[in-house]
């Protein structure tokens, strides 16, 4: 039996990013439920968030977010031969989501599948992609985040309908010389599965806010400069932190723990709200849109969401 | 050796003080973390775990959510 051999390194040719049209802002959501704009500033940090109509499926968002990555790759879709999407959302679980996102992008027959790690999840489908291209099983990877959590919210439950958002993120991964994704650090604690939770095909969303908080709080900075460490990156060289983005005040706290210093810190949850495995490719693509980051500096996204699950890496930005 | 309730208040005016901004000489036994000092509950998870670090003892947040006031969190500290 033979190995193949991949290329030497695998890197992110290009980030793209996909909201829905219609913007919830938190007055909106204090018109139907008992919450109100400081409120939800002060604990969460969002000012506003776009929700897809029942028109606007989760796989309809994924492909406009996966367009957009694959459009700025350069690339065509025939030279794509896998496509991961990382989701937990989807109205229905079968088929899963990368099959029919590469059809509806005239994508091939590539390898398709989906990972579900919640909120981390497009770090391991990062991760994934990487390995894929350097271990010669993939040439060129579509990897796409995408979820609508309005489908699995409660609409009456102010604890959570005000944090979680409808959104998608991509990014194509492709063959290097030298290394553009770092090594990643992924683990998870399943002792605290209960505390982000959707319990039965019939129940909605529910998540223990103190408990996820003092975790993301406490937890995950060394992560975070543990996949520092194995790419041998010191924190205060990095050009952007990109975080999921859950709460703001859980941002703050990992980026002010992490020490970097001159890094640009995403807070895109202020008006994309937390969007689970798409936040981290949509905040990254709008930072390269808006020209906060350059092309060639070092980021570190790190995704931490239920399972619990965690995965973060360092990526050289596209 | 135990700490005295004054020792622990000081301490916790302090953790209070850099985590919220509010005068530590505001932070006396009988007040409310919720209706007196206007402190939300990821604060509390804040001063929490700023306190397991200053004073070694764990709150758990099923047991957070039963301490109200300044003096509750020095009793379960001493306690």
């Amino acid at each position: 039996m033979r190995i193949m051999r991949g290329a030497p390194g695998a890197k992110v040719l290009a980030f793209g990013g996909y909201q829905p049209a219609g913007v919830v802002t938190n007055d909106d959501l204090a018109k139907t439920i008992d919450t109100n704009d400081e409120w939800i500033q002060s604990r969460v940090g969002i000012k506003e968030r776009r929700v897809a109509g029942p028109e606007e499926t989760d796989i309809d968002i994924a492909v406009q977010a996966g367009g957009k990555a694959l459009a700025a790759s350069g690339l065509s879709a025939s030279e794509i031969d896998l496509v991961i999407v990382a989701t937990c959302t989807l109205e229905a679980q079968i088929p899963n989501a990368a099959a029919r996102v590469a059809h509806r992008l005239g994508i091939q027959a590539p390898g398709a599948f989906d990972v579900n790690a919640a909120c981390a999840g497009f770090c391991y489908a990062l991760a994934a992609a990487g390995d894929a291209v350097r271990a010669g099983s993939a040439t060129n990877v579509l990897v796409v985040g995408t979820e609508k959590l309005s489908q699995w919210v409660d609409w009456t439950d102010r604890a959570t309908c005000v944090i979680f958002a409808d959104g998608a993120g991509a990014a194509v991964v492709g063959p290097s010389e030298t290394p553009g994704i770092g090594p990643v650090v992924w683990g998870s604690a399943g002792d605290k599965s209960d505390a982000i939770i959707v319990k039965d095909r019939d129940s909605f969303l529910h998540q223990e806010g103190q408990t996820v908080f003092r975790w993301a709080t406490t937890a995950l900075h060394p992560v975070a400069r543990e996949a520092c460490e194995r790419a041998g990156v010191d924190p205060a060289e990095l050009a952007a932190f990109v975080p999921h983005q859950a709460n703001l005040r859980i941002i703050e706290a990992i980026a002010r723990k992490l020490g970097a210093d001159k890094a640009v810190i995403a807070k895109d949850i202020v008006l994309a709200g937390n969007t689970s495995a798409a936040s981290i490719p949509l905040a990254l693509s709008r930072m390269i849109e808006r020209g906060e980051v350059e092309s060639g500096g070092l980021a570190l996204l790190l995704g931490f969401g239920a399972g619990l699950t965690y995965a973060g890496q360092v990526v050289e930005i596209p | 050796m135990a700490l005295t309730e004054q020792e622990i208040l000081a301490g916790l005016g302090k953790i209070i003080n850099e985590i919220t901004g509010i005068p530590a000489s505001e932070v006396t036994p009988e007040k409310s973390f919720v209706d007196d000092l206007d402190i939300d509950s990821l604060s509390m998870v804040e001063i929490a775990v700023a306190a397991q670090d200053e004073f070694g003892v764990e709150i758990p947040d099923d047991q957070l959510k039963h301490l109200k006031t300044v003096k509750d969190v020095v009793n379960f500290i001493q306690n």
